[in-house]
């Protein structure tokens, strides 16, 4: 890549504002370390892994409004997870998770559980009893 | 302490240069990702990431660190923790010491990167040079200028569970050699790099590997639309994003055979360099052609040309890394 190719697409980077370090060529072929704002096909594929994400966030979220679903599925995809992540996180097995995503079983969860489910998503254990109690039902 | 920061293409190298330059043996960030045999690529069916491959184009994460301690005769201290407390502690009395720390950490869990780039990836490194009331003085590899974390949040990230957990990992480098056989040195370096891209009997390593993935996406259902889309972009992902990735890695090697072949006063390394210059830029337009098939926007020609771009890289890097070991091969 020559410096001049380096990209720098700004307005669609999902750098923040910030800039990214690439090695690319001089015109005599020397190499050197060139910033770059951003890149269109990098952002276009950081976008599809986020609204993938969003749309299964919102999906969940439906579930868990309707009964049928607990909130931990919707607060899983909300801190980028998926149920490998989550058991892997949260060290229980991916069948105990997906019990827990029942709304009946969700209701009798110790504490103890609760606990390691917002460790993971790094909220206090108290909202998730919360959830539990039907006391809030906003995340 | 006085430190200089400087900003590097990836973490792990950027680090280890930084540590290195730190203690009296500059060396620059290719030169400790060529030195530590870094390049690579790996088709991993079996680790899933939001379900999908796991698709390496270096090394696993630790590897530069360990590698490059070993081959240059530094003594590596480095130490986890079971009790979060004491690796706190830990790190509070290493910078006491005048220590320049490396920790390893989740990415999640740093509150100063942007948020559409915290993914839960629990390798990255950055280092400690210092803390301040509440808050740690850091520097990140990848960003521009030094950064400043507080105490709780550095302590989420660095002692985040789940897969690659760094377990508090942190690191130093004791007596540093200061005199170096470059030339062995390189040329051990580029036979493990050539053995690793070109040598491996497993069909998901090196440049089979990259073959095996061209096979996969000429395999593709081309009616199954999202899932492809899904599948491009986490390729792109794994390419361009996550630890700067395939393209920016083969220009970081090119970078260490162009520096290799000044400090050696080799030829064959440098023309080695422009070659993978060009290889480099294919990887991106492979990129590309990825996105523009993604968005609906590569005039209905399918995956095939994807996949061929992709054989073709995979030909021109055997080409490159046969010549690479021939090369050591007269050297020795």
């Amino acid at each position: 890549m020559k410096l001049d190719d380096v990209p720098q697409d700004a307005e669609t980077s999902s750098y923040a504002g910030h800039s990214k370090l690439l090695y690319a060529v001089d015109q005599e072929g020397q190499y050197q370390g060139a910033q770059s704002a951003g890149w269109d096909a990098e952002n276009y594929a950081t976008q599809q892994a986020l609204a993938e994400l969003e749309q299964l966030e919102q999906h969940a979220q439906q579930g868990w409004q309707g009964g049928k679903l607990s909130p931990l599925p919707c607060l899983m995809y909300r801190y980028r997870m998926d149920e490998l992540a989550l058991a892997q996180v949260t060290g229980l097995w991916r069948w105990r998770i997906r019990r827990h995503f029942q709304p009946q079983i969700f209701a009798r969860l110790s504490p103890a559980l609760l606990t390691r489910y917002a460790d993971a998503f790094g909220l206090p254990t108290e909202q998730l009893i919360a959830y539990q109690q039907g006391t809030l039902h906003e995340l | 302490m006085s430190f200089n920061h400087q900003q590097s293409a990836h973490c792990e190298t950027g680090v280890m240069s930084s540590l290195l330059t730190h203690a009296g043996l500059p060396m620059s960030e290719p030169m400790a990702f060529g030195l530590s045999s870094a390049l690579a690529f790996a088709y991993l069916p079996l680790v899933k990431l939001s379900g999908m491959p796991l698709i390496a184009y270096r090394m696993p994460p630790k590897h530069i660190i360990k590698t490059l301690s070993k081959r240059l005769g530094v003594r590596l201290h480095t130490a986890t923790f079971s009790n979060p407390q004491h690796g706190k502690a830990a790190l509070d009395r290493a910078l006491d010491e005048g220590r320049l720390v490396g920790l390893q950490s989740s990415v999640f869990w740093l509150p100063y990167f942007p948020p559409e780039m915290r993914f839960h990836f629990n390798a990255h490194n950055l280092m400690a040079y210092g803390r301040e009331g509440d808050e740690y003085l850091l520097s990140d590899p990848v960003f521009e200028e030094p950064v400043r974390c507080a105490a709780e949040a550095l302590q989420k990230a660095r002692f985040a569970k789940g897969a690659l957990a760094a377990k508090g990992l942190l690191y130093w480098l004791d007596d540093v050699p200061l005199e170096q056989d470059w030339p062995a040195l390189v040329r051990k370096s580029i036979v493990s790099t050539t053995r690793i891209l070109d040598g491996m009997p497993l069909p998901w390593i090196g440049i089979r590997g990259i073959e095996h993935l061209a096979r996969k996406i000429n395999k593709l259902d081309p009616d199954a639309k999202k899932y492809n889309r899904l599948y491009l972009t986490h390729i792109v992902r794994m390419q361009e994003e996550i630890g700067t990735g395939g393209a920016g890695f083969r220009f970081m090697y090119a970078s260490f055979l162009q520096e290799a072949g000044v400090l050696l006063g080799d030829e064959h390394l440098q023309a080695a360099a422009q070659e993978l210059t060009q290889i480099g830029d294919q990887w991106r337009q492979f990129a590309s052609l990825c996105v523009k098939q993604s968005r609906g926007k590569d005039a209905g020609l399918g995956m095939q040309p994807i996949a061929q771009a992709l054989l073709a890289i995979a030909q021109q890097e055997r080409a490159l890394f046969k010549g690479l070991a021939l090369w050591a091969k007269q050297r020795k």
